[in-house]
């Protein structure tokens, strides 16, 4: 009921690419219960925002609700809505496929198309919204590269993608959410799966394409949260009630000079 | 071996016998219970592969006459009168009947079924979905009996009309569609056996579907896939081992089905291409039409058609089995 608060400034001077994502008093429940209470979130285009905070309080959920995966949980609902440039996912305008293909998604669990090659895979989501590229070698070299992936597959691309290890079948799902041109990037604890080389590598990526794509990242690493974001919100779920955003602001402030005490422990690693 | 000690920190001594390494066997004392339990199982086993046997047995030995008189013409031959005195028969006909009515079932089961089962899975919702696996339930507990009427009195008069203009219209182009007389035919018996094969064939594909691995579906849909998109990059080639699988085993079902064929077929031993004109015989309707009436030599030649029969069903199955377990441990 206090969703209006926010104000939402959109129209950002004519700078990066990518669009604006603004979640307005979103609650989500599974069945009967509420995980996630009045979140108002707003990710500009070339930001990176962080979503930090313990297991279970509800970062997954409202990621997937960002681009209209929650509905596919049987009894899953949700309130409130979410904006992209000014526009709500959730309402009649846009489609929900469009929705989905420009808002993009990296999963926790690495999920290529395993049989198919590693070339299909960088190129699947354009052929699953029924377009072609004009030049499809390049538009795979570039995916691979942005995604820091190309030196280690380039001799191997008509090699299927289930081949690779662990590590770069999350990059090649990143090369394959960037095929598609999405205007934000939502990425589950991208990371969670990688040695620390990869995850080096995926940090680097995140940095390179904020300027294309607005980038949205769950993590439970404080320095990853610290290195790549500049805006970051910390949610937490307290006994028996459901997930809130207890403080968001600048990733500097919120981990300098944290206003909330609860943050501060968080932030610190002391919490339970 | 005692000049050569194995070599180690610890040396050992001249007269110390040198022991050889072998696996020590591992015994382990059953319980009562278990003792029991596997006594029961062994025998409910062993009545499985005892009836196998003793059926195996059966068939080969009665079919062993027929066989000694016919000899190889006992493949090729299309007539059927082994009761008369130097009379010509084989299974050649019974052969080309059940296969043409396997594979038209299956031209209509296969495509059939995959739907239901990609509806089901995907598409349905949610409160009809249980309602829909149960229907296919009960279709498969439908008697063929009664399929096999249904057919005759409903389904085929139904489609007699369109059969007709097909017929009239295509039967001067492809010769499949010549016929003249229409009703009994190895189109129309195909048709009604496919009815029998679907529910088998659905139930088995709807769960071989739903084993799809969901974060890769979802990794389709978060690109901005449609749901059929979703199914045709992830769920359908996740499910083609399967699929195979599964219908092969629709098409043992059609092979031996009986009911439809003995009821609706004007019977015919002839092999011919005209798929709607009246007319035709399988094996198993075959046996069933002339078991009562036979003597001695004939019921001996119904046996080894039957012997045919199932030799060919066993191998279609067990290459079902091999190519649903392969997908299965494929999947994993
Ligand atoms: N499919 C589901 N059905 C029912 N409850 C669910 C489902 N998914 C999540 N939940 C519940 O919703 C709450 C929030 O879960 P969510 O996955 O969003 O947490 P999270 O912050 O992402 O945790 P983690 O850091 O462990 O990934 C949890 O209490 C969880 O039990
Ligand atoms: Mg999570």
């Amino acid at each position: 009921m206090t969703a209006d608060t926010q104000v939402t400034d959109t129209t950002d001077a004519p700078g990066p690419a990518g669009g604006t994502l603004d979640a307005v008093g979103v609650s989500a429940w599974f069945g009967q219960r509420k995980v996630l209470e009045q979140v108002d979130i707003v990710m500009n285009s070339g930001e990176v925002t962080a979503l930090i905070g313990p297991s279970g309080c509800g970062k997954s959920t409202f990621l997937r609700i960002l681009n209209r995966m929650h509905e596919l949980v049987p009894a899953a609902t949700l309130a409130g809505s979410v904006l992209l440039d000014g526009e709500d996912v959730y309402g009649t305008a846009l489609a929900l496929t469009e929705v989905r293909r420009r808002i993009g998604m990296v999963f926790q669990k690495p999920n290529p198309f395993p049989a198919m090659s590693i070339a299909d895979n960088v190129t699947a989501g354009l052929k699953l919204t029924g377009r072609r590229p004009a030049d499809r070698e390049a538009l795979v070299e570039e995916c691979l590269r942005r995604a820091s992936l190309w030196d280690e597959v380039r001799g191997r691309l008509t090699a299927p993608a289930g081949g690779l290890s662990g590590g770069q079948q999350q990059r090649l799902c990143i090369a394959r959410s960037l095929a598609v041109r999405p205007d934000v990037l939502l990425m589950d604890e991208p990371c969670s799966a990688l040695d620390p080389t990869s995850t080096r590598r995926v940090e680097e990526t995140i940095g390179e394409l904020k300027e294309q794509v607005t980038i949205v990242i769950v993590t439970h690493n404080m320095q990853q949260a610290q290195r790549v974001s500049q805006r970051c919100a910390f949610f937490l779920a307290e006994e028996d009630s459901p997930g809130r955003v207890v403080e968001q602001g600048p990733t500097e402030q919120v981990f300098q000079h944290p206003e909330d005490p609860r943050t501060a422990d968080y932030v610190n690693g002391r919490f339970g | 071996m005692d000049r050569n000690p194995p070599r180690g920190p610890i040396r050992e001594g001249p007269g110390t016998p040198v022991t050889t390494e072998t696996p020590r066997t591992i015994t382990a004392r059953l319980s009562r219970g278990d003792r029991v339990y596997r006594a029961v199982t062994t025998s409910a086993a062993a009545t499985v592969l005892v009836t196998i046997v003793l059926i195996t047995v059966f068939l080969v030995l009665t079919a062993i006459p027929a066989i000694q008189r016919a000899g190889w013409s006992f493949f090729t031959t299309t007539a059927w009168n082994p009761d008369e005195p130097s009379g010509r028969f084989g299974i050649a006909a019974m052969m080309y009947g059940t296969a043409v009515t396997g594979l038209i079932a299956m031209v209509f089961t296969v495509p059939i079924s995959i739907a239901t089962a990609v509806f089901i899975n995907e598409y349905a919702p949610r409160a009809l979905k249980g309602g829909l696996t149960t229907a296919v339930e009960v279709m498969a507990a439908i008697p063929s009996i009664i399929f096999a009427g249904w057919g005759l009195h409903v389904l085929i008069p139904f489609l007699d009309p369109m059969e007709k203009w097909a017929v009239d219209h295509l039967g001067g182009v492809f010769f499949v569609f010549e016929a003249r007389e229409i009703g009994s035919s190895f189109f129309n018996v195909g048709l009604v056996i496919s009815l029998m094969a679907i529910p088998i064939t659905t139930s088995i594909m709807r769960a071989v579907l739903a084993q799809a691995p969901r974060h890769e579906c979802e990794g389709a849909l978060a690109l901005g896939a449609t749901r059929w998109g979703m199914v045709r990059t992830v769920v359908l080639p996740f499910g083609r081992g399967g699929m195979i699988g599964a219908s092969m085993l629709g098409l043992g079902r059609a092979l031996g089905e009986t009911m439809a064929a003995t009821l609706i077929f004007s019977f015919a031993f002839e092999i011919k291409p005209r798929l709607f004109e009246n007319g035709g015989v399988t094996i198993a309707s075959g046996i069933a039409i002339y078991f009562k009436e036979s003597r001695e030599l004939g019921l001996s030649a119904l046996m080894a058609a039957g012997a045919a029969l199932f030799l060919v069903t066993f191998m279609i199955n067990l290459l079902a089995a091999r190519v649903v377990d392969r997908a299965e441990r494929a999947a994993r």
